[in-house]
């Protein structure tokens, strides 16, 4: 199957492991102007992860994980998460609002706080890959979950669902300073949009 | 030491003398079982579409769609010496987990759970419990020596069906 084939190509797997780099470096730029702190992300990883790992990915399937998730539409159509635990939620919300929250207790304050924060940085990740593949991406609504990693993360996987038991994943990890706030990105598009996004920058053979 | 057999995404498995069987993380999938009281034979699926007929692979894994596991999944009990006619289903999970309005496959959780139903009275097994749909996930245990399906969420705790 050509798509499979495709994600073993080193090369490809490169630009869209740039991708995540352009994508995320903006995003995480965002927060560290919101949080007035510098931000650091890890390097991208850019897999084909089965469907049974892929929570794995942020602690197992029963690990609760706040996440914004929206959908995006356009050229290249795909579902994007940002996820981070809940202690790290914590920190974040004392950073930016001096909230102090209970365990596992929101306010709608803090929610929509939350909610807002992925969709700036979402937003800003979308908005600078358009930039750079000069396609139209632009980003639902975003809606946030806290629940089990597993039921979150299967969401995403539904498209990929249709072509078999893997999803292409592109995951970048962000730690903020001292208090390590730890957030990951996952970007899933869509498995029609691979050839478009290769085609856009001008990938040999695609 | 009770035997816990997992089974996966997309994936279906049979147990009996006792084992039980685990499905973690159920958001819009199902996990659909079956008991047979007498014999102690259970099966659960993780289904996670709900017709093969959308199906872009060749060959398809049949234990993904509702429409394909199901009958496999029955098969195998009937092999395994459970009695079709003693079958009695159970249903949980396909919830919608994020809020978004008309678009197609954000509505997958209560289409699995129609297709389930849909297949369950073609093929003539009686529903005898369902906690199905809302927006959270859900984690089931079944146990085969008594056909007891326990339900976890984060929200709502632990629940006996």
């Amino acid at each position: 199957m050509s798509l499979w084939n495709e994600f073993r190509d080193e090369f490809k797997l490169d630009v869209l492991k740039e991708i995540g780099n352009i994508g995320a470096g903006h995003a995480a730029t965002a927060l560290s102007r919101i949080l007035n702190q510098p931000v650091d992300m890890s390097v991208p990883t850019v897999s084909l992860v089965p469907f049974e790992e892929i929570a794995d990915r942020v602690g197992g399937s029963e690990q609760v994980v706040i996440a914004v998730f929206l959908r995006v539409e356009g050229d290249a159509p795909g579902n994007m998460f940002f996820i981070i635990r809940e202690d790290s939620a914590r920190r974040l919300l004392r950073n930016l609002l001096s909230i102090e929250s209970e365990e596992g207790v929101y306010s709608d304050m803090e929610l929509s706080a939350l909610n807002e924060i992925g969709n700036i940085l979402a937003g800003s990740y979308l908005s600078s890959l358009a930039d750079f593949t000069k396609l139209t991406l632009t980003p639902t609504v975003p809606s946030l979950a806290i629940d089990m990693a597993g039921a979150i993360l299967s969401y995403g996987l539904l498209q990929f669902g249709q072509m078999g038991d893997a999803a292409l994943l592109i995951e970048t990890k962000f730690l903020e300073g001292r208090d390590t706030v730890e957030g990951q990105f996952f970007l899933i598009p869509d498995p029609e949009s691979f050839g478009k996004i290769f085609r856009a920058l001008g990938v040999p053979g695609s | 030491m009770t035997e816990v057999i997992k089974v996966g995404m997309a994936d279906w498995k049979i147990a009996h003398s006792g084992a039980v069987l685990k499905t973690t993380g159920l958001g819009s999938c199902v996990g659909l079982t079956l008991y047979d009281a007498v014999e102690r034979i259970a099966g659960m699926a993780h289904i996670m579409l709900p017709s093969s007929e959308i199906a872009r692979e060749m060959p398809f894994n049949r234990a993904k769609y509702a429409d394909t596991a199901l009958p496999d999944m029955l098969e195998a009990m009937v092999a395994a010496g459970a009695s079709r006619r003693r079958l009695v289903a159970k249903l949980a999970g396909g919830a919608q987990m994020f809020a978004f309005a008309g678009q197609d496959t954000m509505r997958i959780g209560p289409r699995n759970v129609e297709t389930c139903k849909l297949m369950l009275e073609k093929l003539g097994i009686p529903l005898a419990a369902e906690d199905t749909g809302s927006n959270y996930g859900r984690t089931i245990e079944l146990d085969s020596a008594t056909g007891i399906l326990i339900i976890r969420s984060i929200q709502y705790g632990t629940k006996e069906l």
